[in-house]
């Protein structure tokens, strides 16, 4: 297991090395001068290069990316040239609400995928089995974010039990907070359940007709004592992957359903910082994102190995 | 879990109890206000963002003179001025017993940073150009400002008010962006990035107390989102409203009022008159007349707007209407481009920046211009993008924006301009414009330049874009015009 892991680590310091050059690359490369979009159309020339002498402009690109680099590996990932603020500060606020929201969806769509996939896969054909698949098809085929402005319509214009959107701070109460939260989440953990519910549905279905299961049928095990020990164990690996796959999603995907319900977090910072040339915040939230997607698949591969014993012995 | 819900029910009641109680004697005294965009940062003095102003201006910083709601300028931190016969030294009279937010007193040493600060060679003033006439700028004592011109300005009370002039202290200039201290009737409490700012009643402030104790600016970029919010009334009012689409269904509401009023926006479809063959005046007026200006205001602006035939903001009491002088009239299009040996048309390209006026609007145009002829490429662009490629790249053939400072006719003064037009004539009226004080020779030359750009069919002008709030219908006080991008609420009250 111990060499699983330093692969695998080994692995992820490669990813994150390439990821660093081809977000600065794509960052870079695209026209537009910060400093003269934060000046405006009335700004003069020599204005404008004393911005960015001020902002640190004025240097060669690989001197700005070594400086970005080592930086982030202390943990600094530079200053904000627009908000004038550290780029960490203003991902630490914003992640207080998207880590919350990506998880409490992930909870939401996790809780109602599980059971809903089976139920369907043990039952199948029957009448819970093509609800499930009803309802999950839509789910996927429905836009969250108009199902997200349905349900302001509906719970905050009409009937006033939540705000139309915002978010107190974590100082109004966790309720408060998480009330807030509870619209996203919801718009958020529809489709992510759906598209798990039938993942599950259909790999629980592959493993039963699995020969294993039938002896463990004929050796007396119930349909349910077989499901619970063998089936459902082995069905996870592909759910698994598309858990990983979502929570990384969900944390900087969700940048619709933060406009919609007006929540400051990552996404939301991301596209303001790319519509205002804000290179450096754009650079680093995106390089944090792909370190967020590369530890999630590498805890998702660890999971592989804890849950699949053959992967960990196979792979060392 | 029994107790907990008897305690739950006890205190509701008794807020509930409050709660009239409350409304009862006194109006409300704070105010959620929503704006479309953030401010970068919450320095005025060096960036071009009017979302910064939206939240500073005269209600956090001052300046030595100030915008009044209809776009007149008033005494500011000055309460007085002279100017000497030359027109060259002007001497303030400052206001006595200002206090900054912070303690420290407003003096003239702090008008001196200030205007040095602005036009200093490092500085990052995006308005530096303001300040250009300026000589010298003295503290004569602590309640006088001296400032000398290299030459006399008649805008120059105007410039002054802009707030990119607003006074700052040296004692607090290095946390502005983020802390800012100046002298208005609001002090700045919180800013929760990415979502509001708050400010509070300043009870120190030398003029009038404002009514409102607390006022939140709450930033949702989303139109349908501000349509929601207010509809929830999660915000009590929303300056710079994004769904005009939508406001009909706040004038058929009895609980909100819609505001709509002017900006300094002239929003123009702007033209290379260096590339070919806009270089001919010709194709220009052709290109006047192709347009159909109403009907680009009810398609794309949802009838908000006023017609321009000038690069000047019709509420202005020295406007031209010269719509006439590019009336619709795509028969005369036709013919005047077969003048200019174009009867086949031409093809060219028509970059437009995000806002809606510009999107919506563009292909409105490019259809209006398909009818005489006029192919365009329709290329969509970032801000950032538009600045580079347009603007400073001057690669284009049309582009729509929005121009929001007051009073720019200028800008055709300067034949660098993106837009490129070259005119000694217009250039020496506007030199001679700067320097003449008297306000009747003034209004006649700011006539014949207005006059001057239409004849020369510049660009194309299409509207000023209108300023549209709603806001809860027991609010006062709010601003429907627009003469700076600002959100006074200094004189905003609750009524009942």
């Amino acid at each position: 297991m111990f060499r699983y892991i330093l692969k695998r680590l080994q692995a992820l310091v490669i990813s994150l090395i390439i990821a660093s050059l081809v977000i600065f690359a794509a960052v870079e490369i695209v026209p537009g001068d910060p400093a003269s979009f934060m000046l405006g159309i009335n700004a003069q020339e020599d204005t404008i290069l004393a911005l960015r002498e001020q902002l640190g402009l004025n240097v060669s690109l690989w001197e700005r990316y070594f400086t970005w680099v080592t930086g982030m590996v202390q943990g600094d990932f530079g200053t904000s040239y627009t908000y004038r603020t550290p780029v960490s500060d203003m991902i630490a606020e914003r992640m207080v609400i998207s880590l919350p929201l990506a998880l409490y969806a992930l909870t939401m769509s996790t809780l109602i995928a599980f059971p809903a996939g089976i139920i369907a896969a043990t039952r199948r054909g029957s009448v819970a089995d093509v609800s499930v698949m009803g309802v999950t098809q839509l789910g996927v085929a429905i836009p969250n974010f108009w199902f997200a402005m349905l349900m302001v319509v509906v719970f905050a214009i009409n009937l006033g039990w939540f705000s139309a959107g915002g978010f107190p701070g974590w100082d109004a109460g966790f309720f408060a907070a998480m009330k807030a939260l509870t619209l996203p989440a919801i718009a958020l953990a529809l489709p992510q359940a759906s598209i798990l519910a039938r993942v599950m549905r259909s790999s629980l279905l592959d493993t039963l007709s699995e020969d294993y299961i039938r002896t463990a049928r004929a050796k007396g095990l119930t349909r349910r004592q077989a499901l619970w020990r063998h089936a459902l164990r082995n069905a996870l690996i592909p759910v698994l992957t598309i858990i990983g796959l979502q929570f990384a999603f969900l944390l900087a995907g969700g940048i619709i359903i933060e406009k919609v319900f007006f929540l400051p977090g990552l996404g939301q910072l991301i596209f303001q910082a790319i519509t205002q040339r804000d290179l450096i915040v754009v650079e680093s939230v995106v390089m944090l994102l792909v370190f967020a997607v590369i530890l999630v698949n590498f805890a998702v591969d660890l999971a592989y190995g804890l849950a699949d014993p053959r992967l960990r012995r196979a792979r060392t | 879990m029994r107790y907990s819900g008897m305690f739950t029910k006890v205190t509701a009641a008794a807020s509930f109890a409050a709660l009239i109680a409350g409304g009862a004697f006194a109006a409300q005294t704070d105010l959620t206000i929503g704006l479309q965009l953030e401010p970068p940062h919450l320095d005025p003095t060096s960036a071009a963002a009017g979302a910064i102003d939206q939240v500073v201006y005269s209600n956090i910083f001052e300046g030595l003179t100030r915008f009044g709601p209809d776009g007149s300028v008033n005494p500011g931190l000055a309460d007085s001025w002279e100017i000497s016969e030359d027109g060259l030294t002007w001497t303030f009279n400052l206001r006595q017993g200002v206090k900054f937010h912070d303690g420290t007193d407003f003096e003239a040493t702090d008008v001196v940073f200030s205007l040095d600060r602005a036009r200093a060679e490092d500085s990052t003033n995006a308005q530096k150009a303001l300040f250009e006439g300026i000589a010298s700028v003295e503290a004569v004592d602590p309640h006088t400002v001296k400032i000398t011109l290299t030459a006399p300005n008649g805008n120059f009370l105007f410039n002054l008010a802009w707030g990119d002039a607003v006074i700052v202290a040296p004692e607090s200039i290095e946390n502005i962006t983020t802390k800012p201290v100046g002298t208005g009737a609001f002090t700045f409490a919180n800013w929760v990035q990415g979502d509001a700012i708050t400010i509070l009643r300043n009870d120190a402030y030398w003029g009038d107390a404002p009514a409102l104790e607390s006022a939140t600016f709450k930033f949702i970029s989303e139109p349908s989102a501000a349509l929601n919010a207010m509809m929830a009334g999660d915000v009590d009012a929303f300056s710079g409203f994004p769904a005009p689409e939508n406001l009909n269904l706040f004038e058929a509401d009895p609980r909100f009022q819609v505001l709509v009023g002017s900006t300094e926006g002239e929003t123009i479809l702007s033209t290379n008159n260096k590339m070919p063959p806009f270089d001919n005046v010709k194709v220009r007026q052709a290109l006047a007349h192709a347009i159909d200006r109403q009907a680009i205001i009810d398609g794309a602006m949802f009838g908000y707007g006023t017609q321009i035939g000038t690069h000047f903001a019709p509420h202005n009491p020295d406007y031209v209407d010269l719509t006439g002088n590019s009336q619709y009239d795509p028969e005369k299009a036709r013919a005047l481009l077969a003048e200019a040996g174009f009867a086949d048309g031409f093809t060219t390209t028509l970059k437009l920046p995000p806002p809606s006026y510009a999107r919506r609007g563009g292909e409105i145009i490019a259809a209006q211009l398909r009818e005489v002829g006029i192919e365009t490429e329709i290329t969509n662009l970032e801000w950032a993008q538009w600045l580079e490629e347009v603007f400073r790249g001057k690669d284009f053939g049309l582009t729509i924006v929005s121009h929001t400072e007051p009073f720019d006719i200028g800008i055709y003064a300067r034949p660098e301009y993106y837009f490129q037009y070259d005119n000694a004539e217009f250039q020496a009226l506007m030199d001679t414009l700067t320097a003449e004080t008297d306000p009747a020779k003034r209004s006649e030359m700011i006539a014949i330049a207005q006059q001057t750009i239409a004849d020369d069919y510049v660009n194309g002008y299409l509207f000023q874009l209108a300023s549209l709030s709603v806001a809860n219908a027991k609010i006062e006080g709010l601003w429907a015009n627009a003469p700076t991008q600002a959100t006074d609420l200094t004189g905003v009250r609750w009524t009942d």
